[in-house]
């Protein structure tokens, strides 16, 4: 055999096994979509077809006639775009500190931020909802824009990135008279995009995901954000198939446009936060 | 501060003390947006959780100080038995299988292949996705009598279970949804590590005759095993962290045979409002977790010992 075709055969039980892989993985997806465009009695046949008599984008127009999935969207659209900017802001502030700035106790301290993230946040979830209850803010979208305004991780993240960054840079702007902060905020952030990219991503993932955090603090419908509210929908609605697939398919929407327009910066985060440890 | 010409040694030593604590004021502007909410919303509440964990709270009457009794109810109630239970076994199937499955995709995916991008975002695809979302598409999937899943059994002749509302394979179908939507992740953690392999190693033993079975034992697998560890560890951590796809796709049941931990700790604190006791299983879990993350560097120091 030569060198070729022996290529070609490694080559094709490759993606003979990655398209298997791809299916297995893709297959719930194109189901809920297709199931999205159906009528409810063409869901319920069996053997099940993939498309119905024809495409019923009135699903679609359903969702909101049902439920308040405008609002729900919204709720989730303020929260995530809150904690995505302050995120970003304390991180980038406090990991400039850790990487550049002198004081005492500057290690100690970054000690404790490392330490705390391998706190379950199960842990520390019971006191922070006794305190959203005394400021009371449970209920409100506050209770859940406010506890992720910082990350310990964030803070890292942004540390590791400005320690890469060569000294000569914010030295030279100190001699000009810069202040530190001038510093920080003319010559380092700029630099750091892609890391801010990064985290914002994730952030951004994670908040539009959560469903935990509100599952606890939010109770009245109205500040349902859409984690919430789809499970609501869920528990009333479990036998429309076809509408709750398409309010799925729009829910999933967001992440999924952020995920194909910045592939990369996820494949970073992925790594980076494999350096957790 | 003054400088003495006839103290240069001094000065110079006090300028740079100067320079150095010179920054003290700024880094606390700077830092105190972030050390006020990282106080506030994670250190103070880790010890909070502990000193309500030896507490009775309901919510209505003040915390009540109880020693440690609700640490020894967790030694004596069956629930906290089953829960710890089901989370080791959702852990022992979704850990090995989880790895293995998402290293196979890793090592298919690291070569110079067409549409290499495609599959791995195709993988990915259910990381990124919420659980909610997830758990709305599976739970169609697994539906008993119009689901794909017992379709495709059918095909093959075999009559489907009832999946999530059977107690014997409830616990199973959320392995199974857990495996499907973490896998992604781990590939690609897995691909990093294999693209850190340097491939000297395979053009050597190319030349020895090594066949890919043989590289993929000999080479890849220990060349791999930091990131192998690295993820076994986190998995298994994150798996005992296991709640949204209880919740969502069984809320624990049908009885408790799909109750995970910290489902339990749920319930104690949000549903039946014993947030004292709620507190004491938190801390069971912390236990846990430290415990894992403990024997981990020892364990990882011993292997680094060993070459």
């Amino acid at each position: 055999m030569t060198r070729r075709t022996k290529r070609i055969i490694t080559h094709s039980i490759a993606h003979l096994f990655l398209i298997i892989g791809a299916v297995t993985m893709l297959l719930p997806f194109i189901w809920m979509i297709t199931t999205s465009l159906k009528t409810i009695s063409e869901v319920f046949v069996m053997p099940p077809k993939f498309f119905g008599a024809r495409l019923v984008w009135e699903n679609y127009l359903k969702i909101s006639s049902r439920f308040n999935y405008f609002g729900y969207f919204m709720n989730s659209i303020k929260v995530s775009v809150w904690v995505v900017f302050f995120q970003l802001w304390t991180s980038a502030m406090a990991g400039f500190v850790f990487a550049r700035l002198h004081f005492r106790f500057r290690d100690k301290l970054f000690l404790l931020y490392l330490a705390t993230m391998m706190v379950p946040m199960q842990v520390i979830i019971i006191p922070n909802f006794l305190q959203m209850r005394i400021y009371g803010l449970v209920n409100t979208l506050w209770s859940l824009m406010i506890p992720p305004m910082v990350s310990a991780f964030g803070t890292f993240l942004l540390r590791q990135f400005f320690l890469t960054v060569p000294r000569d840079l914010d030295e030279a702007a100190k001699i000009d008279g810069c202040t530190p902060f001038g510093t920080f905020f003319k010559i380092l952030l700029p630099m750091a995009g892609s890391t801010l990219a990064t985290l914002g991503i994730f952030c951004f993932m994670y908040i539009w995901n959560d469903y935990f955090t509100p599952l606890i603090y939010i109770s009245n419908a109205k500040r349902y954000t859409l984690p919430l509210g789809l499970a609501a929908m869920k528990g009333m609605y479990s036998t429309d198939w076809p509408v709750l697939m398409a309010a799925t398919c729009i829910s999933v929407l967001p992440v999924l446009i952020a995920f194909f327009l910045a592939q990369d910066a996820f494949v970073k985060g992925v790594m980076l936060s494999g350096m957790k440890e | 501060m003054l400088q003495n010409p006839a103290q240069p040694a001094v000065s110079l030593k006090r300028k740079r003390h100067r320079k150095l604590s010179d920054d003290t004021p700024w880094a606390i502007a700077m830092l105190l947006p972030n050390i006020v909410g990282f106080l506030m919303f994670m250190v103070v509440p880790i010890f909070a959780t502990l000193y309500f964990s030896f507490t009775e709270y309901d919510l209505i009457l003040a915390p009540k100080f109880v020693g440690l009794e609700n640490y020894i109810e967790l030694f004596h109630d069956k629930i906290i038995g089953i829960t710890l239970r089901n989370t080791f076994v959702f852990t022992l199937i979704t850990v090995p299988i989880g790895m293995a499955f998402s290293l196979l995709l890793a090592v298919f995916l690291d070569q110079k292949l067409a549409m290499r991008r495609f599959y791995r975002a195709a993988y990915f695809l259910p990381s990124v996705t919420s659980m909610v979302a997830v758990a709305i598409v599976w739970q169609w999937l697994y539906n008993p009598e119009f689901g794909l899943i017992n379709y495709f059994l059918s095909l093959v002749g075999i009559k489907g279970p009832n999946w999530l509302s059977s107690s014997s394979t409830s616990l199973l179908s959320l392995a199974i949804v857990s495996i499907w939507k973490g896998a992604g992740y781990n590939m690609m953690l897995f691909l990093a590590g294999l693209q850190g392999i340097s491939t000297s190693y395979y053009e050597a033993s190319e030349l020895d005759g090594a066949n890919k079975w043989k590289q993929f034992i000999h080479i890849t697998l220990p060349m791999l095993s930091p990131t192998t560890f690295f993820i076994f560890v986190m998995s298994i951590i994150s798996s005992f962290q296991v709640f949204d796809t209880v919740m969502l796709m069984t809320s624990g049941g049908p009885g408790r045979s799909s109750s995970v931990l910290v489902h339990y700790l749920y319930q104690s604190a949000f549903q039946f409002f014993s947030m004292g006791y709620a507190c004491a299983i938190a801390y069971l879990l912390f236990f846990i977790v430290l415990t894992i993350t403990v024997l981990n560097m020892r364990f990882e120091k011993h292997i680094k010992e060993i070459f």
